[in-house]
């Protein structure tokens, strides 16, 4: 900090260099203890059960409109040169960008289906905790102010890459530098720290479902069977001799 | 051969009277909390009719068991390739609404009531939302035939008979109906276990029963679709799902289940089978009218020495051999073959037989006189006010054979029993009816003493569980001396 710093340089400290680590950390921390804690809370609570119409207008555009936008962000983030590389090309600039605009709209609309269901249908209210409502709201802010960054500041695919993405390497090797952030336009400030929350209360919410989606399935054996013993060895002599 | 032992059931359905006691005991014990008011881990249902959940044997609605594609065993709901679609909404899911809400009374209004010149009433309530509800299903909403032309009408057995069989069935003083007591079938190829997601549900080695893992279950709802019987059920409240644990607790004390335990008909067995665990997968892919033999031939006759021997080398010991050679089940089922499996076509293998009931027409109402149909005891088979065909679809999977088997035994020892101890029939008939039905005197003496005379040791014979084993192979069975508290939930510690 030079001897110029303002209220406002603090501010910007507090929201892009602090705030992250301590996202980050509660994410790690309190993710693992409630893991091993009370693993029992780590479920994808579904209230399909409960209302089975309207679930699947909120939850499969929800999901399949956020996975997308979450891969685009982790590519921006992984491989920006390539992703600048592939934008050099108006058309596929065009592409990406529509794609990833698309994904928001679905999200969007899956999000609002979800709360009016569970306004409307008085089984799933019943299902639905402060919890829930908190990270909806996150969300929906999250996702509003993504497109209208779509809008307003468009090309976001590009100047991500550019700037977001080493701004997050810097955080990620420990050295922080928001100057990359600090310029950028209040909606994308807005929409990083909102982001920041969202990591932050991740562990205290139905969201760590993320956690633990079944990808083992995909290649187990369709049956499972659990041993409590060795049963090739349980009865043999020279066990039976060990174990007297 | 990989020989395992798996405990198995027999229901007896000529001794069921449906008297739900079953559906209470198993209630009382694990589904009165929150978020379980709606399950029946044990149902008892009437038949024909739709069960429950409504309309469950009809696949084409809930896709659930095995199907055969390409020589290979498919799931017909979310399988390996399709979970990644179906996650976020499981198209094949039944709702709350195909089971029924579950409510209570608001009994405080009896009480509390202003006085007024109309009797209180204790209004319906939502056990879930706590609102007022009309009530519109219940469970056994359809007992004993109530309300048939809505219900048992959509029974999906009834496909298997003809438009004039259908008429005969619902006609008015000819109704039909018997009781279909239903648990989890503890199947050897169980399609719950194959779809989940999360790897928790899993069959015990030791005695086959089909467990949810609670702390591994991520309520993907996968199961609750694939299981072709609907005995897998998710808790709303914990976003878990549960299913009939064949009361294990108890089974390890040396207990029957609950549900057994207090049948008033005593129409329950239960008892060790061994099988091959290698020949499942090429078992379960025979043509359907093959099936019921098929899964005949994968349980291993206990008494066989080479079984025995490749039984010890799998580990099992030699008390449950022993309770296996004893098995009251292996008896109905692979001695006598008069158990058959329900709906084998969904390719599970279930390990719950039934004995299929009788449903004789004994006599006929002229208008004035009472008319005896049969010139000997028992009418001809095909006069049976349950048309085989319906019972072949309910337990053969279409192969009438084998239910004409075992109503002929059926038939003929209760005959031959006539004989010995009323005497009005002749004995050289009954011996001629046993002959034909293939079945010796002394088969039909054994049966006529399990089916009648039972003894609660003979109905039951549980196999220890050997718990003792398995903490000494786990860990030091003396880890937990002088320490308290077992199992996932936190030790009772001194707070911070």
């Amino acid at each position: 900090m030079t001897q110029n710093t303002t209220i406002l340089d603090y501010f910007n400290l507090f929201w892009f260099a602090v705030l992250p680590y301590l996202a980050l950390f509660t994410f790690l921390l309190v993710t693992i203890q409630r893991y091993t804690r009370r693993g029992f809370t780590y479920t994808s609570l579904s209230s399909q059960f409960l209302e089975n119409k309207m679930h699947f207008w909120g939850l499969v555009p929800f999901h399949y409109g956020i996975l997308t936008i979450l891969f685009g962000h982790l590519l921006g983030f992984l491989i920006p040169r390539q992703v600048m590389l592939w934008n050099s090309d108006p058309l596929r600039l065009y592409v990406l960008e529509v794609t990833a605009f698309v994904g928001g709209i679905f999200t969007l609309v899956g999000l609002v289906n979800i709360v009016l269901r569970r306004l409307a249908d008085p089984r799933a209210k019943v299902v639905t905790s402060t919890a829930d409502w908190i990270v909806i709201s996150i969300l929906l802010f999250q996702v509003s102010t993504g497109l209208l960054v779509a809008i307003f500041n468009s090309w976001g695919s590009f100047w991500y890459a550019a700037s977001i993405s080493p701004y997050f390497w810097s955080l990620l090797v420990f050295n922080p530098n928001i100057a990359y952030v600090t310029p950028l336009p209040l909606l994308v400030k807005l929409h990083i720290i909102s982001a920041y929350f969202l990591v932050l209360l991740f562990p205290f919410t139905r969201l760590v479902h993320i956690l633990v989606v079944p990808n083992p399935y995909l290649w187990r054996k369709p049956q499972l069977v659990r041993w409590y013993w060795n049963r090739r060895k349980i009865r043999t002599p020279e066990y039976l001799v060990k174990r007297k | 051969m990989d020989i395992r032992s798996q405990i198995s059931m027999v229901f007896h359905l000529d001794k069921c009277i449906g008297c739900h006691t079953c559906s209470i005991a198993c209630k009382n014990i694990w589904t009165d909390r929150r978020g379980t008011e709606y399950m029946w881990w044990n149902n008892v249902e009437t038949k024909p009719g739709t069960g429950y959940p409504t309309k469950w044997e009809d696949q084409d609605k809930y896709q659930g068991g095995w199907e055969k594609k390409n020589g290979k065993l498919k799931l017909r709901s979310t399988g390996k390739g399709r979970i990644i679609f179906n996650i976020f909404h499981n198209p094949h899911q039944p709702g709350l609404n195909d089971y029924y809400e579950p409510w209570t009374y608001k009994y405080d209004e009896l009480f509390n009531a202003p006085e007024g010149n109309d009797q209180p009433t204790a209004r319906p309530i939502s056990m879930i939302t706590g609102k007022y509800i009309d009530i519109e299903a219940g469970p056994n909403w359809d007992d004993d035939l109530s309300g048939s032309p809505v219900y048992a009408k959509n029974d999906p057995n009834l496909s298997a008979l003809t438009a004039e069989q259908k008429a005969q069935l619902f006609a008015i003083e000819r109704l039909v109906f018997f009781y279909f007591p239903r648990i989890c079938n503890h199947c050897l190829n169980p399609a719950c276990v194959a779809a989940c997601p999360s790897g928790a549900i899993y069959k015990r080695g030791e005695d086959g029963i089909v467990l949810i893992d609670q702390e591994r279950c991520r309520g993907w709802r996968s199961c609750i679709a694939a299981c072709p019987y609907k005995k897998s059920y998710y808790n709303w409240n914990t976003g878990k799902s549960e299913k009939c644990i064949l009361c294990f607790p108890r089974l390890e004390t040396g207990q029957a289940p609950a549900c057994f335990h207090s049948c008033v008909g005593r129409i329950r067995y239960l008892g060790v089978l061994l099988y091959d665990a290698d020949r499942i997968d090429e078992i379960a892919k025979k043509p359907d009218e093959e099936l019921v033999e098929a899964q005949r031939e994968l349980i291993m006759n206990p008494h066989d020495p080479a079984v025995i021997k490749a039984a010890r080398e799998s580990g099992i010991a030699d008390d449950v051999i022993k309770a296996a050679q004893e098995s009251p089940v292996y008896k109905f089922v692979k001695e006598w073959k008069i158990a058959l499996p329900p709906h084998i076509e969904f390719r599970t293998l279930p390990m719950l037989f039934y004995v299929p009931a009788m449903l004789p027409v004994m006599s006929s109402f002229d208008g004035k006189t009472v008319k005896n149909m049969s010139e000997g005891l028992f009418p001809d088979l095909d006069k049976a006010r349950a048309p085989i065909e319906y019972l072949g679809k309910l337990f053969a999977a279409g192969n009438n054979s084998k239910v004409r088997y075992v109503l002929k035994k059926q038939m003929a020892i209760r005959t031959y029993r006539r004989a010995v101890t009323v005497g009005d029939v002749d004995m050289e008939t009954a011996e001629r009816m046993l002959l034909e039905a293939d079945c010796s005197v002394q088969e039909a003496e054994a049966i006529y003493k399990l089916t009648s005379l039972c003894t609660f040791n003979e109905r039951f014979v549980i196999p220890p569980a050997h718990r003792e084993e398995a903490i000494e192979m786990m860990k030091d069975p003396l880890e937990h001396k002088q320490s308290v508290g077992f199992g996932f939930r936190e030790e009772p510690k001194r707070g911070l």
